[in-house]
């Protein structure tokens, strides 16, 4: 596993001078991911940030080659792609070895690319899924997906005279991939770069379909300042509100215990998407996040234990 | 063969490098015929049973920009399920042949033929070459690979024929041997392709106000070439096999006064008609409509310039327009020709029901009226239809 020196000294792959926002997580990820995968990668990506950013014709920031189609059918699009390669080395067309990486937003997998993920994964393509996990529809203009955590504020969940923000909590993504029996899912997040380079390396090189879910937060949509950007990434990790981990073959393993694990509050605090919950009124929603995030880290340590034995 | 077997023939003999593929009746059985290739070896093409038919159109744009030759097939709501993915496949210049065996769009929901799937998206950019019989849709196929990969062209293909009526009934056909199907397609080398990392290209960019306009109007060049490229590989395929082909077929048309426009599998019937009017004396003639996309207007136009009065056959509806789909294109074609023709419309056979050789000479007996008196009010008529309205 290269270390960041290594990576750093690396070819850059994702072009400087993309049209992201300062402080965008997202695109933090992509040069991350790019990084590690090296040059024969095709990557691919639904409809949304990172699409848009990259590729306004007739720019591109892409060094390796990229596919954009539509909004729910990045794993889709891929694994035709993967076919292809299959299909082009077996009758002696190709013969490098290549990379495939499709990406999607919250939006993209959680919701509208659901199935086109899940069909991809069961069939068993020899691809990479990653979904840029930023908790909104951030290029439509920050609207909750099922991916937005409960009491969130966005545009279709504002917090209002008689709602505070989005009633839900998140659909357990990940977890609906591991149970795809899939060789390889992991969660990660930019703000511990070693932990999602490894991770990515390792799901590229083992055979068969692999998942991570990458959370990258969003200055705009989730309103702090944009240089604070990597530390909210690593107190999501901190606060085990967002647990950085992989399960390979069926075995867990957390990649990153705190040591003191903080309150939830504190990583809830920092952005302005949560603030209407530090009123008086509001502060039973903070304490019904911080139980489900205890029970779910319980969970997860638990499965691992499970796993591990 | 049936429909389905022909076409799955055809597809054995050209062993797409990638085919993506989701079941609907009645194009299940072409997929049948065409797995057990898979099976049994015969082809060594990646077939990706997909999910969905968004997935099926998505998985073929993926195969297609990878340099593969890429197929699926599909029918109705499939087709519209896949809608978006069809006009991106379009714009990024694909050749993906796909057949679809024509049926009627829900709702209600109904599995027979019907036009309303490949007509509502007639303006996808998609090129659409509609089959009257099995013999058809096997040669369509084999031709479309080779219009959808002419450079002057890359466009996808549609190749259509009617649901039931031709998918699932048997007749003769005429198949090239397996060695004259690899001449005759010859291998495909992609001009860009996203697996050459050393080159590397991006696909699908977002296009804004500065450049989108000027891409879509290079695809309306891809579309004004393929008439000419059409017949040229319909002139070709004669050479090889005797069956030569053009945009549209003239049926007895030279010195008919009374003219009867129409596609897919009535023509069949319509020819018979046509045939035992011409013994009775009346002058009738039938223009066949291949190519709908790209549609030859000028030529058909000028076909027909000797009708007294034309009736055109829509297997579809076109909510709240002046007429069905065909109609709007042969009223388009005849404007400004300086020819004064009576035109009626007659909507047929949705959903499956039958259209019956009476049926057809209702219709030529209804041209002989407006052949006198000229476009009548009601131009507008459903063609066995049982209530108000039908004919």
């Amino acid at each position: 596993m290269p270390g960041l020196k290594q990576l750093a000294e690396r070819e850059e792959l994702m072009a400087g001078g993309h049209r992201a926002c300062a402080g965008c997580l997202p695109m933090t990820a992509m040069r991350q991911i790019l990084l590690t995968a090296g040059k024969d990668t095709v990557s691919g990506c639904s409809t949304g940030c990172v699409e848009v950013v990259t590729t306004i014709y007739p720019y591109t920031a892409w060094r390796n080659p990229f596919i954009h189609s539509a909004f729910e059918n990045s794993a889709a699009t891929m694994s035709g792609v993967e076919a292809a390669y299959r299909s082009l080395r077996r009758q002696g067309r190709i013969d490098k070895e290549i990379n495939f990486i499709a990406m999607g937003g919250d939006g993209g997998t959680y919701d509208i690319g659901l199935q086109a993920l899940s069909g991809a994964m069961e069939r068993g393509h020899n691809m990479l899924y990653i979904c840029y996990d930023n908790e909104a529809y951030m290029n439509t203009g920050i609207q909750r997906s099922s991916g937005t955590p409960k009491g969130t504020a966005t545009s279709t969940t504002p917090a209002g005279k008689i709602r505070q923000g989005k009633k839900e909590f998140p659909k357990p993504l990940t977890d609906i991939m591991i149970a795809h029996r899939i060789p390889y899912v992991a969660q990660a997040t930019p703000g511990y770069p070693k932990d999602l380079s490894d991770k990515v390396e390792k799901a590229l090189s083992i055979e068969g379909p692999a998942f991570m879910n990458i959370l990258t937060p969003c200055t705009r949509g989730w309103r702090y300042p944009m240089e604070e950007s990597m530390d909210i990434a690593r107190l999501a990790v901190d606060t085990c509100f967002w647990p950085i981990y992989e399960v390979e073959h069926g075995r867990f393993k957390v990649t990153r215990k705190p040591k003191d694990k903080r309150p939830v509050s504190e990583w809830l605090e920092r952005q302005g998407r949560f603030s209407h919950l530090f009123k008086d009124k509001n502060r039973h929603i903070i304490d019904e996040i911080q139980e489900d995030t205890d029970r779910n880290w319980e969970w997860l340590l638990k499965r691992e234990e499970l796993t591990q034995a | 063969m049936t429909g389905n077997d022909a076409t799955a023939e055809a597809m054995r003999q050209i062993a797409p490098d990638v085919v993506t593929c989701f079941p609907i009746t009645p194009q299940t059985e072409l997929m049948h015929k065409f797995a057990e290739h898979v099976a049994d070896g015969d082809v060594d093409t990646e077939l990706v049973l997909v999910e969905s038919e968004h997935s099926a159109m998505s998985a073929a744009v993926g195969a297609a920009a990878a340099g593969a030759r890429a197929m699926t097939a599909t029918a109705a709501n499939g087709l519209a399920l896949m809608w978006e993915i069809v006009y991106i496949a379009a714009s990024y210049r694909l050749p993906i042949v796909m057949p679809v065996v024509n049926r009627a769009l829900s709702g209600p929901i109904n599995i027979h033929c019907d036009h309303s799937d490949t007509m509502g998206c007639r303006d996808t950019g998609w090129i659409q070459l509609y089959s009257e019989n099995a013999q058809e849709a096997y040669d369509n196929t084999l031709q479309a690979l080779r219009i959808a990969e002419h450079p002057d062209v890359l466009l996808p293909v549609m190749v259509t024929f009617d649901g039931f009526i031709l998918s699932h009934t048997a007749e003769i056909l005429e198949g090239l041997e397996d060695a004259e199907v690899k001449d005759w397609i010859g291998t495909y080398e992609a001009k860009y392709s996203i697996l050459n990392t050393d080159d590397p290209v991006t696909i699908g960019p977002l296009d804004l106000q500065d450049y989108y306009f000027e891409h879509k109007r290079q695809q309306v060049e891809g579309m004004r070439h393929a008439p000419d490229v059409i017949r040229e590989i319909g002139r070709a395929y004669g050479e090889l096999c005797g069956r030569s082909y053009d945009l549209f077929e003239a049926y007895r048309l030279e010195d008919a006064e009374l003219a009867v426009v129409a596609l897919g599998s009535t023509c069949g019937t319509t020819k018979v008609v046509v045939d035992e009017l011409r013994e009775q004396g009346v002058k009738a003639g039938l223009l066949k409509i291949r190519s709908f996309r790209p549609f030859p207007e000028a030529e058909i136009a000028e076909a027909l310039g000797n009708a007294k009065a034309i009736g055109v056959l829509d297997r579809s509806i076109s909510f709240g327009a002046p007429g069905g789909p065909v109609h709007k294109e042969i009223k388009a074609a005849l404007y400004g020709t300086g020819h004064e023709i009576g035109i009626v419309n007659y909507i047929y056979g949705l959903g499956g029901r039958d259209m019956s050789m009476n049926d057809i000479k209702t219709a030529f007996a209804g041209l002989e009226k407006v052949a006198r008196e000229g476009t009548p009010d009601d131009n507008i008529r459903f063609l066995g239809l049982r209530g108000e309205g039908g004919v």
